[in-house]
């Protein structure tokens, strides 16, 4: 296998793996705002499963997760597997990164000072007003860090998706690898990560940097 | 009388903050109200404001009742619609200022006139100015609160409760954060407002200036109302054994 080949093959993985990335950015940041708004519910057994699923979404490997959402339905329902290999990946790819964007946000929602509401409260602004003009634009500011942090972990952790044996970029260089007993393919997908993340990072913190108008 | 809360108690936990308090106040009128920590003056403020509820008593604003109590002594609020119109007649300035950072000290002041009263945007923006210009502020309207010193900070909340143009506005120890060479900026806003004959409730521990700028002076301690009175009574001439002591400890430090 020609140079040129392997890394147009392992191009079109590395697309397959912004694909992993994207749609899972998509789901699981909205996502993740649910949650967190549950997890603060005033009803006590919203707030117990909540609880539970973060729990469960952090205390297990995402590998077995994914594991469970692409088997379980067969083992469990005899639903025929076909077809449901990607939407599988992405549907636990998202629920557990919204578990951790929940605890994310529950946290920038926590430090924010009490005397914000009350102003807005006193002003006559309502609740979901108050929420989204006033506590939300600040509470994004706040937990941007903690979210860079986790969209660079989501980047390399697409390469789980290798335990679905989706051909994303990391399976094909071990696949490429094995096949042509070459130690390059594993070269250019360490590139491709890194450059990845460098991309995530320089917009994360032009980002920041957009919002550094206030303190 | 613009306000009128009458036989107000409030609990926290076992603690009774407020037992049996009745305050009116009438248009135009100074009231400052003085007394240690922990006797009750923010949290009556809390509670006329809303932000606390009461155990027992009555609210009412410009006649209006936002809160009555039944023959079992059960406090009842109106609807909360009818509560949130109510916020029309008040405004509070907070000892922390808590000025929304993320806006300019002009959006601060303009936000919740446009979309809360829904006032018209050239109206809104040149009431702003002038509230602005009346604070000696008219340079700042573009600025961040994080880029003032906290006695700018302070004024520009002021402008920020008087533009929603409230009937009375209440001062919940807004000079207490402030180093004594910004505090007196802050109080001759004040004092400026109290000539132009706005109604004004104001929780504070300046002394002096609770005397030169009130017309009524509520001394409080342990959750009631010791003494009350025209300020050269209360702080010249004070009748009660506690309000001579807490006069006393405040003219020794």
């Amino acid at each position: 296998m020609s140079f040129s080949t392997m890394l147009s093959t392992m191009s079109a993985g590395m697309l397959r793996t912004c694909g992993i990335f994207f749609l899972t950015l998509i789901g699981s940041l909205p996502l993740g705002m649910v949650v967190c708004l549950l997890r603060r519910s005033k009803s006590g057994i919203v707030r117990t499963i909540i609880k539970i699923y973060i729990s469960v979404m952090r205390g297990t490997p995402l590998m077995l997760q994914l594991l469970v959402w692409y088997f379980g339905p067969y083992y469990l329902f005899r639903i025929p597997i076909g077809g449901w290999r990607f939407p599988a990946i992405i549907f636990g790819f998202v629920v557990n990164y919204a578990a951790y964007f929940a605890e994310i946000y529950r946290s920038g929602i926590d430090s924010m000072p009490a005397g914000q509401y009350e102003a807005a409260e006193v002003l006559g602004y309502t609740k979901g007003r108050t929420f989204f003009k006033i506590i939300l634009p600040q509470v994004i500011k706040r937990i941007l860090p903690a979210v860079t942090n986790e969209v660079i972990t989501l980047v390399k952790d697409t390469s789980l998706a290798f335990t679905l044996a989706y051909s994303e970029v990391f399976s094909l260089a071990k696949q490429i690898s094995a096949s042509q007993t070459s130690f390059l393919p594993f070269v250019i997908a360490g590139v491709f990560y890194y450059v990845a993340n460098y991309a995530v990072a320089f917009g994360m913190e032009r980002f920041e940097k957009a919002l550094d108008y206030y303190k | 009388m613009i306000l009128e809360m009458q036989n107000i108690q409030k609990s926290f936990g076992g603690l009774r903050v407020l037992r049996d308090i009745s305050v009116s106040v009438d248009a135009g009128e100074a009231v400052s109200i003085i007394g240690p920590s922990g006797s009750g003056k923010s949290t009556l403020l809390r509670c006329a404001t809303f932000l606390e509820t009461v155990d027992s008593g009555s609210i009412r604003y410009e006649g209006e009742a936002a809160v009555t109590t039944d023959e079992f002594g059960n406090a009842h609020y109106a609807a909360p619609e009818a509560l949130r119109a109510m916020k029309r007649y008040y405004g509070l300035v907070f000892q922390q200022f808590n000025l929304f950072p993320h806006y300019s000290v002009l959006k601060n002041i303009t936000d919740a006139p446009l979309t809360v009263q829904k006032r018209d945007k050239a109206e809104v923006r040149e009431t702003a100015m002038e509230l602005l210009r009346k604070m000696g502020l008219e340079d700042k309207a573009k600025y961040y609160p994080y880029q003032l010193s906290g006695g700018q900070q302070q004024r520009v909340a002021i402008a920020r409760a008087l533009a929603m143009k409230p009937e009375i506005l209440f001062f919940d120890e807004p000079t207490s954060a402030l180093d004594p060479e910004l505090t007196g900026e802050v109080l001759k806003v004040i004092k400026q407002l109290a000539m132009e004959k706005m109604t004004m409730v104001i929780v504070t521990h300046e002394m002096p200036f609770a005397r030169a700028v009130s017309d009524r002076v509520i001394f409080m301690d342990g959750g009631v109302i010791v003494e009350q009175g025209d300020p050269e009574a209360v702080f010249g001439a004070p009748t009660q054994e506690r309000t001579k002591q807490f006069l006393m400890n405040y003219d020794r430090a």
